[in-house]
């Protein structure tokens, strides 16, 4: 895990959970080496309705364990490089409050070109929806909650 | 008798009204153990066992796994992350 505070002298993978707003593109920055000619961002935005439920949707807030996710992310990306080739990841989710329409999860992968970087990116923000410890609290406008589990793939 | 951390996440920490606690077990006492044990003074978990996941020391870990002094047991509800 690296920070995302200085310019990188070579890329590395940028697994963090954090309570602030996901800033897309420092992580890009973070992934692109001049080896790289293709960057792909997946970003999961918070919705106001989910399926089969038709309470709006105020806010989420989002729980983790934070040493098995950040673990869980980090051997995703391992996986990832080992199935789509050489390439850099960066995989951020946020952690308490998110407001409607903000990012609550960011992939950026780069990769020297964008079948691999479509490939990775893809597998990343499935295997972190399936595996990674973070949970979901939907908080609606009538004023109730719900914790909401991702269904299986 | 060994004492474990256990830490509880989302619904799981609702239902048991704690996200983290000391427990004294029994030597022998297993992932399971403490689940019927906890499960005794907080009956929303009745139904829950099947969808739960156990953690021993930051890795997933099976019911019957025997617990040691200062292990950190969490007991996981299904993730939602994304």
């Amino acid at each position: 895990m690296r920070s995302l505070c200085c310019p990188p002298s070579a890329a590395a993978d940028v697994i963090e959970l954090t309570a602030q707003p996901l800033d897309v593109g420092a992580m890009a920055r973070s992934v692109q080496t001049d080896a790289h000619g293709a960057v792909v961002t997946f970003l999961g935005t918070t919705r106001e309705t989910s399926p089969g439920d038709l309470r709006p949707v105020a806010a989420l807030e989002y729980e983790a364990y934070p040493a098995m996710a950040v673990a869980e992310m980090e051997t995703i990306a391992r996986e990832a490089r080992e199935r789509f080739g050489p390439l850099e990841i960066a995989m951020m989710h946020r952690t308490g409050r998110v407001a409607l329409g903000e990012p609550s999860v960011a992939v950026v992968v780069a990769a020297p070109h964008r079948g691999p970087a479509f490939d990775a990116c893809r597998y990343a923000i499935d295997a972190l929806k399936a595996r990674v410890a973070v949970w979901k609290r939907e908080v609606y406008r009538d004023g109730g909650a719900a914790w909401i589990a991702n269904t299986p793939s | 008798m060994p004492l474990v951390h256990v830490l509880a996440f989302a619904r799981l920490r609702e239902l048991l009204g704690f996200g983290a606690r000391e427990l004294e077990v029994d030597d022998g006492t297993t992932l399971d153990d403490v689940w019927v044990r906890l499960s005794r003074d907080a009956p929303g978990l009745d139904g829950l066992r099947s969808s739960t996941r156990f953690a021993r020391n930051g890795a997933l870990a099976d019911g019957a796994t025997l617990l040691r002094e200062g292990d950190e047991v969490a007991l996981l509800p299904p993730v939602g992350g994304g």
